[in-house]
């Protein structure tokens, strides 16, 4: 990965500057079975296409989400999470 | 020599001489020569020597393209000096011969190998017998190749990063590449031009009235503001305009907003016996030997060609006094067959259609083929045109454009047959890797039937020209052999580089950030023996023996800089809250004033990182991470809260706030002489936290006891730190208080059976095995990492940490494998001689059946089983009496 991506503090930023977290995952509410357990912490869609992932950003120290495209690396859109209404 | 009389448009200034040296003799040279045209200006006909064959080779395109010129330049290996401008001084050598480029006794290959060095040769002639194999590879390393690089490995060159930004970046500085740099400054945009030649012009360069026409543009381009690069190569084209480009021994990194790709086209060899003789040329070499830098290349040539750039080159060579014995010009009709023949590989006549023409030159111009393969890398597809015979880009990606004969418009060329004529031995293929047409037939005969298969197998394409003389032809080659059209057996993938460059230059300058902790001048004044941890610079000891200055801390108190652990400020009303999800274990019921250990797991359950929480007061937690977990806890913490969205807040203070350990019997009397503080058992008792002044700094003391004995941690400011230092070290000079290093304290934690994350666990390691299930509060709702300890309790224990003792008192390795009933069952992950206990002690990890006290195991120690005892528990103090004292 090479290319640039805009953090919503910091502007566009080389990618040395940031670290990719990998793609968004959602945590079981409630106690989760062994094969959801499993499901959580290892399996990963691996999209051809736009992910939604992590991205934090080692200037301004604060994490950001990112829609990125994973042939092109695109980066269609990020910002900053908001709480759950 | 064969310097013409002064022409008008030549770059050489015939008032500048420069000297360089060649295998020791000087040469004479005029500014604007390269090293190149100086030798062959000097008479120098054979520049280098085949990779197999070792056939002599001389100058073909003088363009930077083939790999005919490679030499060894001030002690740098395989240098075009065909573009590498002249240095007073320079010393030149040729590479990959036994004796002289001109007289090469390895040249033997030539003349035997031929039947024994098919593709994969290596695999198949000297395969057997197998044990032979080392001398064989001795002899085949040495024999093929290219110039060696110094093999005691010293760094000779400094090399810098830049980063930088433009709005538009012109690859290539021809005619198209020129003009689209002068239009885009017009309008306002920052440009710069990259240019793998000596000087920006590209093909008008070659040209006698393109000369004045490239200098022209090239002023107009300067006073419009372009930058010029040249000669400098644009490595390749990444996503989002991103040009890394090599020049000199600068590393520029361009982002650029658009990029203009006008890097012309290449000229192809022909394929016919004997292309490959020295002599035989491409035609803009031919026209920048006599334009460029007015040397005549020859007495007699004869011109091959399938478009007007050979005519150009008779005309020019005519100019230059070059008798022009015959043009074949392949839109007229081709030859039924060519075959060229030399003596001692110099070309010395070719027959046409069967007729013997004496010559010393032959110029061939084959396909002008687009330069695409930055286009290509760029993600561009590329498409054969029948009509033209040359690949064409197509479908370029978004911000990128191309302009010039890069772009497929290359005129009408006559398409010349992929081998002419009945073909032969030594028809070439790829010039770099000494392929021949029958090598690639053989080839598919042997089932290597798609073009990325066969390209691996006999690695054509994948010399030094990386294709750019051999790609199309290879393809053409290919086409014919199977029947297929060149669509359908298609390119195979571009990638950087786009030529070869050093790893020097792509590595970089080299950066090992060390950091240091502010008492660093201290433990060098100290005589401290420094050693890595991570990126930090600690003292490994302070004196020749780490186990005394282990016991030193035994018998009176020792000082240890921990300014390393990560702080991290946990502020909130939901700190609590907040410290209880992300810890196993429970914090928002710790009192102000209280410590307690914590593991940091994730939800897969493995072990991520250890420390202490101290809490200030209601709403503040002080947490110590490891030495290396300062920077992922804190983006451990703030990812989860990023989620969570708790009224929590976090500050990293791991720089702001050094660390001493004040450890040892005699550490309270220490203390009491630098302190107001209540410093008795009871009003300073294990585990609680303190902000008191110690030597006038006001401090926060935490009593923990990771090396077992009695012990404040004390956190104050760093720019304080050497202070308190000293005057810990002078109010302890009585006392039997002296530094301890890492090494000491590493055996003094052994002693107490403690834990070092990532030393004792690893990514496997979860909190049941690690033997730490008192720190799981199973009864909270959830924390991170619940469900897998769940989940391991659920099917039970495998393996157990553990502690050892060696009763014959040998000491294993660390990471020395656990043998039980002949069979690998474990690995010891500490080990140490203890001096207090008298006693060799580690941790290891064991099936969870042995974990019980006495339980017994063997360690292979230098091959040998030797038995070790299960130890539970502290080998040291068990009971913590001298902690809590």
């Amino acid at each position: 990965m090479s290319m640039l991506v805009t953090c919503p503090n910091c502007g566009p930023r080389e990618v040395p500057e940031l670290r990719c977290a990998g793609e968004t995952t959602k945590r079981p509410k409630e106690t989760p079975s062994v094969r959801e357990l499993n499901e959580y912490i290892y399996f990963r869609d691996g999209v051809w296409g736009v992910q939604r992932e992590w991205w934090y950003c080692r200037s301004c120290e604060d994490w950001f989400l990112a829609e990125r495209h994973t042939y092109t690396n695109e980066v269609e859109r990020t910002w900053h999470p908001e709480p759950a209404a | 020599m064969s310097r013409l009389a002064a022409r008008p448009g030549e770059r050489i200034d015939r008032s500048r001489v420069v000297t360089f040296t060649y295998d020791g003799k000087p040469v004479e040279a005029f500014a604007g020569d390269t090293i190149g045209s100086a030798l062959y200006a000097s008479g120098r006909r054979v520049f280098s020597r085949s990779f197999k064959y070792h056939r002599p080779r001389g100058l073909a395109c003088c363009s930077g393209h083939c790999a005919n010129c490679q030499m060894t330049v001030d002690g740098v290996p395989s240098v075009r000096v065909c573009t590498t401008p002249v240095r007073q001084g320079a010393v030149v050598k040729g590479q990959n011969f036994v004796g002289s480029l001109d007289r090469d006794l390895m040249q033997v290959t030539d003349k035997l190998g031929g039947p024994f060095t098919p593709p994969g040769f290596y695999y198949k002639t000297f395969i057997r017998p197998r044990k032979l194999w080392p001398v064989y590879e001795k002899f085949l390393r040495g024999a093929a190749g290219l110039g060696p690089l110094d093999p005691r490995g010293e760094r000779t060159e400094r090399v810098e990063v830049e980063h930088r930004h433009v709005d538009v970046a012109v690859l290539g500085g021809g005619q198209a590449g020129l003009e689209a740099a002068i239009e885009a400054a017009a309008r306002g945009e920052s440009v710069v031009v990259v240019d793998e030649g000596p000087d920006v012009g590209g093909a008008l360069l070659a040209d006698r009235d393109g000369i004045g026409t490239a200098a022209r543009l090239r002023q107009r381009a300067v006073d419009a503001g372009v930058e010029l690069l040249a000669p400098a190569i644009a490595i390749g084209l990444f996503e989002q305009g991103l040009v890394p480009v090599a020049y000199g021994n600068l590393l520029l990194k361009f982002r650029a907003r658009r990029v203009v790709v006008a890097s012309g086209i290449v000229e192809q060899p022909l394929v016919f016996p004997g292309n490959d003789l020295v002599g035989v040329m491409l035609p803009d070499g031919v026209r920048r030997l006599v334009n460029y830098w007015s040397i005549k290349p020859a007495e007699r040539a004869v011109v091959l060609t399938v478009d007007d750039r050979g005519l150009q080159a008779a005309a020019d060579l005519e100019s230059a006094g070059v008798e022009v014995a015959r043009v074949v010009d392949f839109r007229e009709r081709e030859p039924s067959s060519i075959e060229a023949q030399g003596r001692k590989g110099h070309v010395a006549q070719i027959a046409i259609d069967g007729h013997w023409v004496t010559c010393d030159l032959v110029v061939m111009s084959g396909s002008p083929q687009p330069n695409y393969k930055l286009l290509a890398q760029a993600g561009a597809r590329v498409e054969f045109d029948a009509g033209k015979g040359v690949f064409v880009p197509t479908d370029l990606p978004a911000h990128v454009e191309a302009v010039g004969a890069v772009t497929g418009d290359v005129g009408e060329p006559a398409v010349p047959s992929p081998i002419l004529g009945h073909g032969g031995d030594k028809c070439f293929v790829c010039f770099c890797e000494d392929q021949t047409a029958k090598d690639l037939k053989y080839a598919i005969a042997e089932g290597f039937d798609s073009i990325e298969l066969s390209k691996r197998y006999t690695t054509v394409t994948m010399g030094p020209c990386q294709g750019r003389l051999c790609h199309v032809n290879s393809i053409r080659v290919y086409g014919k052999a199977t029947g297929l059209d060149e669509n359908t057996v298609g390119t195979t993938t571009a990638r950087p580089p786009y030529t070869p460059v050093s790893m020097g230059l792509v590595a970089g300058y080299p950066h090992e950030p060390a950091k240091r902790t502010s008492l660093h001048h201290r433990h060098k004044d100290l005589g401290a023996r420094m050693m890595w941890t991570g990126a930090w610079r600690r003292p490994h000891s302070y004196g020749p023996d780490a186990g005394e200055e282990a016991q030193g801390v035994h018998r009176g108190a020792g000082l240890i800089d921990v300014s390393t652990l990560g702080k991290i400020l946990v502020k909130g009303p939901e700190a609590g809250a907040f410290l209880d999800r992300v810890y196993p274990n429970r914090f928002s019921d710790l009192k102000p004033g209280r410590i307690r250990y914590g593991v940091l797991t994730t939800d897969s359950g493995r072990i991520m990182d250890d420390g202490t929480v101290a809490r200030l007061d209601d709403d503040t937690f002080y947490v110590t991470t490891t030495s290396t977990g300062a920077d992922s806890v804190y983006q451990w913490f703030t990812w989860w809260n990023a989620v969570w969205f708790m009224d929590v807040q976090f500050v990293q203070v791991t720089g702001a706030l050094a660390a001493i350990n004040v450890a040892g019997p005699n550490a309270r009397t220490l203390m009491e002489r630098l302190t107001d503080a209540d410093m008795s058992n009871e009003g300073f008792a294990y585990l609680d936290a303190k902000h008191l002044r110690v030597a006038g700094v006001p401090s926060l003391g935490l009593r923990i006891g990771f090396v077992g004995e009695l012990g404040y941690e004390l956190h104050l400011p760093s720019p304080h730190a050497e202070h308190v230092w000293d005057a810990l070290l002078e109010q302890g000079a009585d006392l039997g208080v002296a530094p301890f290093g890492l090494e000491p304290q590493r055996i003094l934690r052994l002693e107490k059976g403690h834990v070092i994350v990532s030393q004792d666990t690893d990514s496997e390691s979860n909190l049941l095995e690690a033997a730490m299930p008192w720190i799981v509060k199973s009864d909270k709702p959830d924390f991170v990492g619940k469900w897998a300890v769940e989940q391991v309790a659920e099917r039970g224990l495998k393996w157990m940490l553990v502690g050892f003792e060696s009763p014959t008192g040998k000491l294993p390795v660390e990471g020395g494998q656990v043998v039980v009933d002949g069979r690998s069952a474990g690995r010891v992950t500490s080990v140490r001689r203890s001096l207090e206990l008298d006693k060799v002690i580690g941790l290891a990890v064991v099936p969870v059946h042995l974990a019980v006290d006495g339980g017994r195991f063997d360690v292979q120690v230098d091959g040998q089983p030797v038995p070790m005892t299960v130890h539970l528990g502290a080998f040291f103090d068990p009971e913590g009496a001298r902690l809590k004292a």
